[in-house]
């Protein structure tokens, strides 16, 4: 990408952000207190996918990228997913 | 020979084949040389990371080769590396393992170094709708590497760090799972079968219009199944574990994900039929190459369904049966293809033309001692003669002879291939421009190429040629 097009966020923008990373952070550690069973697990895996997309859009610039490398990089989590779950389709019926 | 001994055998045969051979050689080689040309441009787009992963490749070699000499003695895992028995084993894993993971590297940036310059370095006018169906083979593998090779780096440096530190991923002992090796590594080497016989199936794509002299049967069919060969070939990697203890729900999925897999794969062999049906067709040495890969790659192919599904699997798996097949798709097929592209480009590259004649005596008798030396052992196989074992027992010997006078056969086919096509590159005639009358822009430039591949880049916007 050429120099010249690189993008200022606005500072009430990343403050937005930082402090929704915050919140987050809070609700992980706030979620332990409340028993969900096998879902806590989820629960705080969901919110730490958030919390890196946050990160990845914003922080990395990914939101202000080419098309291309967008797609590429949404390819990795949907197939890094898929393989997870097809794991799972051994684990979790054993 | 001793037990010991053929163990160490048959896991450096399958390391240094697997790992330095196959996974690197077409695109390594013919993807290095002709990938830019075919695209019309200059070079790489990056050639300081290509040279990067050269020297990658050669220090992973020698990693793995140290393996052999130093303390402890050669591996004898099997080039699976299989846990727990890979943490344990008092031979010289560390180092191959090592050597596995540099490799590994080395594959990656090429995988990224080819994607990007197809993205950025297409000539005028070549479009992804016109492109050259080896560069979209190459395109396809390229995302295989960069996606999967991670996993098999990671999982190498788990074993490692399982060996000396007992961390507890592998070893049941430690509250580890065996089981979970197995998937993490054949994630990657499901897919780097893929790395080895996408680029296998872009050469013949090239070949067969070239020589049926008609323009390919079903261009985006292939490329459509090139595509979803990369994609669903991620998906079917524990059709290697259906013995392993694996769950019965996973055992019949990923039995219907490797039936899937076989589609694509199916519409490649009948779009080059099809280019071949009335084609005004000239019997050249690289076309005899090319049917002969679609000959043992279908074999190979066809034995695979029964490895795909769980019952026949039960019975056959770890048999010779999966020697044959694995051999009839990668030697069979990928060793075809590579001498098909030798044989096809060797003129292009060093401007001079072998002595056909011996090459297709070459071919006859690889061709035949190949089917003499792997078809004993799907019987074999069958019969229920494990792999890996040092000994067999008696009511196996009439077909292991056959098997073994087969790789005779076979070896002299290869040295007259192989010495034919040296004299050829050093003093055959010389071969002019096209000899084969293609049509990609390879047969545009001077053979060997220029160093620069093109005084002008062409411009493809006015024309509807490529492919
Ligand atoms: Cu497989």
């Amino acid at each position: 990408m050429s120099e010249g097009k690189a993008h200022i966020t606005n500072y009430s923008t990343l403050a937005m952000v930082l402090g929704s990373l915050l919140v987050l952070t809070w609700a992980t550690v706030s979620i332990t207190s409340i028993n969900l069973g096998p879902w806590s697990v989820t629960a705080a895996l969901l919110i730490a996918l958030l919390k890196a997309t946050l990160v990845l859009l914003y922080f990395m610039h990914l939101k202000f990228d080419s098309k291309l490398l967008k797609i590429s990089f949404t390819a990795v989590i949907v197939v890094f997913f898929l393989v997870i779950l097809l794991t799972f389709f051994d684990y979790l019926f054993r | 020979m001793g037990p010991q001994t053929y163990n160490s055998f048959f896991t450096v045969h399958g390391i240094i084949m697997i790992f330095v051979i196959v996974i690197p050689g077409l695109p390594a080689v013919f993807g290095n040389f002709f990938l830019p040309i075919m695209i019309g441009a200059r070079d790489v787009i990056f050639p300081k990371l290509n040279l990067l992963s050269w020297y990658l490749y050669v220090l992973g070699i020698l990693t793995v080769l140290t393996s052999l000499f130093t303390f402890g003695g050669a591996p004898d895992t099997g080039w699976t590396f299989y846990a727990p028995y890979s943490f344990k084993t008092t031979t010289n894993m560390f180092p191959a393992v090592l050597g596995a993971f540099i490799l590994g590297f080395s594959s990656i940036l090429t995988g990224l170094n080819f994607i990007t310059t197809i993205h950025r370095m297409r000539a005028p006018g070549m479009k992804f709708s016109n492109m050259p169906l080896f560069v979209w083979s190459i395109y396809g593998t390229g995302w295989i590497q960069l996606f999967a090779t991670p996993i098999v780096g990671i999982t190498l440096m788990m074993v490692i760090a399982e060996r000396f530190l007992h961390i507890g991923f592998f070893d049941p002992a430690l509250g580890g799972d065996p089981v979970l090796y197995q998937h993490l590594f054949w994630i990657y080497s499901h897919p780097a079968v893929y790395i080895m016989i996408l680029p296998a199936m872009g050469v013949i794509s090239e070949i067969i219009p070239t020589f049926a002299r008609k323009g390919i049967f079903g261009y985006n069919a292939i490329v459509a199944s090139t595509m979803a060969i990369a994609v669903v070939g991620y998906f079917v990697w524990a059709h290697h574990m259906f013995t392993s203890g694996m769950s019965t729900t996973a055992q019949f999925t990923f039995s219907l994900l490797t039936f899937l897999v076989a589609i694509p794969s199916a519409i490649k062999v009948f779009n080059w039929v099809a280019t071949l049906y009335k084609g005004s067709i000239r019997i050249e040495v690289p076309l005899i190459w090319a049917l002969g890969f679609m000959f043992l790659f279908m074999i190979g192919g066809f034995t695979g369904l029964f490895l795909g599904s769980v019952a026949t699997d039960v019975h056959v798996h770890n048999t010779s049966f999966v020697v044959a097949h694995f051999h009839y798709i990668i030697f069979g097929g990928m060793g075809s293809a590579f001498m098909a592209a030798a044989h096809y480009w060797l003129p292009k590259m060093y401007g001079r033309m072998y002595n056909k004649f011996w090459a297709t005596v070459g071919w006859a008798t690889f061709f035949i001692g190949f089917n003499v030396l792997y078809f004993p052992m799907f019987i074999l196989g069958y019969q229920g003669m494990p792999r890996r074992y040092y000994d067999y027992l008696g009511q196996f010997h009439n077909l292991n002879v056959v098997s073994t006078i087969g790789s005779w056969i076979l070896a002299t086919g290869l040295i007259i291939t192989i010495v034919n096509l040296i004299r050829g590159a050093r003093n055959g005639p010389k071969a002019g421009m096209n000899p084969w009358e293609g049509r990609t822009l390879e047969w545009t430039v001077p053979s060997p190429p220029p160093p620069e591949n093109f005084d002008v880049i062409p411009d493809l916007t006015s024309t509807s040629t490529a492919h």
